[in-house]
């Protein structure tokens, strides 16, 4: 194979790969504030979290951090998902019942807090060193026969959530989650649990927020707290929800996938720039999609993909009392 | 004693003025506008920034850039108004929230663009501390930023209790309806409410970069303080933010003072979490904050 199309194969790959981990994220995000309405400023958090939970468990045994379990890696990644909804139960239990803008702030400081944990507790994580060796699975099968494994892998668990999220939708779980969306009155009205429900969409995003930074340091191999910036991160999968249209599962996977190849090509055409331009050029980039988002909350609201309305199953026949 | 007055309360005191000026305009907009300004802290570190500008190239000293920062942050802040936020005045609060979360962005990406993300102080050298009844060591900034403080919220009070616009400020941060009713020009108010609260802003961040350094994040960093404050004051409080930037300040420093034994009582690396424990704790006790604020 020519090699210079052999490098775009594998950038790819490595765009696909990147655009699956994002889209996990931006489907639990989906799921907090597409259908419940949930405002969630602290995704970073729970990407982090999740991110360190797999990297300590499938590492092995290492000085500058706790661990040594070289545990196989569906276990890190089931334990991310764990971590990250435990902490997110707990989180809810104190701020679910406080009003959309206090709920973004309060998850706000959780981000940030967490991140303090995270770049304080040295015996932990490492520090600001961080923690390498990550394993990733199908890893040293030689090129491209890794990357297309890992990436196989991260489009199975893409493909299963999003499987997992629509079959919610359409069961009388989903309803009840747009009714509170849309009026919480009257759905506590309709004799709903207006606060378990919401505090069970809440942990479930942050569940696949938390798989979304395992399957990122998988994919890297190596994290630290500054390996991803923690604003970008909650920026980056808001921008992708937004413009994909929230509410909508197949737009927030193409959102994903939208805004990481603007994010990654927009850095390929700065690589060309002379150093000193490249960095000034990285910070229009962020100012950039940050105007995208702008335009995009003016004049298309409803994103690229719109909510549709659920179909009501026997509509002619008087509609079926949707059971709890 | 003096060690606990000179490194926990005079510090205590500089912090706590530099989140009640932001604070001050956390709330208002929260009143005024009804959702929460996560471009607050960016805006301080435009207004910081604005300054180092002036120092840099006229030579003066920060407190004499200090009024062209706040005109410039202002009329920033007038500008993304009406650009960005203006078409969502009738929209669910929340787009507000979304929208202000990518300036924050945007801003900070303007201020790297331009500015550069070295760490920067405004004057170089060391600063002699000024010694009183020769215990207290108060360093000048101190005092300047304190006494800085003293005034603008003068200022703030005059305006808001003396001034036509100022009494209509409060009348539509109480009821927006009963407001526009008696004829007053919300549009107007909306306007100054952000000269009032991106001027604060820019204040605020000027005394941070005098007290410490400046850096493309220090307003971000500063963004939960300075919500805990507002929420702890009671939200479209602005003289109950001042009470709360205060206590958050003070709690923030004396923290790591070694209450029990030698040891600090939380390493100061973790300052940031007793502002976010007191705002959740504010939270589920009396969301209205202290003075009685909204509870939206």
């Amino acid at each position: 194979m020519d090699l210079e199309i052999f490098g775009l194969f594998m950038y790819g790959i490595s765009l696909l790969t990147m655009t699956g981990i994002y889209a996990v994220s931006c489907l639990g995000l989906n799921v907090q504030w597409g259908f419940t309405g949930l405002f969630n400023a602290g995704i970073a958090g729970f990407f982090a979290v999740g991110a360190y939970t797999s990297a300590i468990l499938t590492t092995p045994e290492h000085a500058g951090h706790f661990g040594g379990f070289g545990l196989p890696v569906p276990v890190g990644m089931a334990a991310s998902m764990i971590t990250a909804g435990i902490i997110a139960y707990a989180v809810a239990k104190i701020c679910l019942r406080l009003r959309s803008d206090y709920l973004a702030i309060a998850t706000l400081g959780i981000a940030e807090i967490l991140r303090l944990i995270l770049k304080n507790e040295q015996w932990l994580t490492g520090g600001s060193l961080g923690i390498s060796h990550i394993p990733r699975p199908f890893d040293g099968r030689g090129q491209p026969w890794s990357e297309l494994g890992f990436l196989a892998v991260v489009v199975v668990i893409v493909l299963a959530i999003y499987w997992l999220i629509e079959r919610g939708l359409k069961a009388p779980w989903g309803r009840v989650m747009r009714a509170i969306r849309e009026n919480e009155t009257a759905a506590e009205a309709a004799g709903k649990n207006v606060e378990r429900y919401r505090l069970e969409a809440f942990v479930f995003g942050a569940m696949f927020m938390g798989l979304g930074g395992a399957l990122s340091a998988h994919a890297f191999k190596f994290i630290s707290p500054e390996a991803f910036e923690p604003l970008l991160v909650t920026f980056l999968v808001w921008v992708m929800l937004i413009i994909g249209g929230s509410g909508n599962n197949k737009g927030a996977i193409l959102g994903a996938f939208i805004v990481w190849t603007i994010w990654s090509m927009t850095e390929l055409f700065t690589g060309f720039l002379p150093s000193d331009w490249a960095i000034r050029a990285s910070y229009i980039r962020v100012f950039l999609i940050g105007l995208i988002l702008q335009l995009v909350l003016q004049f298309y609201a409803k994103g690229l993909i719109p909510e549709k309305p659920p179909v009501i199953p026997g509509k002619n026949g008087g509609e079926k009392a949707g059971g709890d | 004693m003096l060690e606990f007055i000179n490194f926990y309360l005079i510090p205590g005191l500089v912090l706590g003025s530099i989140y009640a000026l932001g604070a001050i305009g956390v709330s208002m907009l929260f009143g005024i506008l009804r959702f929460a300004h996560f471009a607050h802290g960016d805006l301080m570190t435009l207004g910081a920034y604005l300054a180092l500008t002036v120092v840099l190239a006229l030579g003066w000293s920060p407190m004499m850039a200090l009024p062209i920062a706040i005109a410039g942050t202002a009329a920033v802040a007038v500008g993304i108004d009406w650009a960005f936020y203006r078409p969502f005045r009738s929209s669910p609060t929340i787009v507000l929230v979304i929208a202000s979360f990518g300036i924050a962005l945007m801003v900070r990406a303007a201020v790297q663009l331009f500015w550069g993300v070295e760490v920067t102080p405004y004057q170089t050298g060391i600063q002699r501390p000024i010694i009183l009844f020769d215990a207290l060591r108060v360093a000048e900034r101190h005092f300047v930023i304190v006494g800085g403080t003293i005034f603008l919220v003068g200022v703030m009070h005059y305006f808001l209790a003396y001034t036509r616009m100022g009494k209509a400020m409060r009348a539509m941060s109480d009821d927006a309806n009963l407001a526009r009713v008696t004829g007053i020009n919300t549009k107007k108010i909306i306007v100054w409410t952000w000269i009032m609260g991106a001027g604060m802003a820019a204040a605020a961040g000027v005394f941070l970069g005098m007290d410490t350094q400046l850096n493309p994040n220090m307003g971000w960093d500063l963004l939960l303080p300075i919500f805990a404050a507002a929420i702890l004051g009671g939200l479209g409080r602005p003289y109950g933010a001042i009470a709360g930037g205060m206590v958050i300040g003070f709690m923030e420093e004396l923290s790591s003072y070694p209450w029990i034994g030698t040891e600090p009582l939380l390493e100061p690396s973790y300052k940031t979490a007793v502002a976010f424990a007191v705002m959740v704790l504010m939270l589920i006790v009396r969301p209205s904050g202290l003075f009685r604020g909204r509870v939206f």
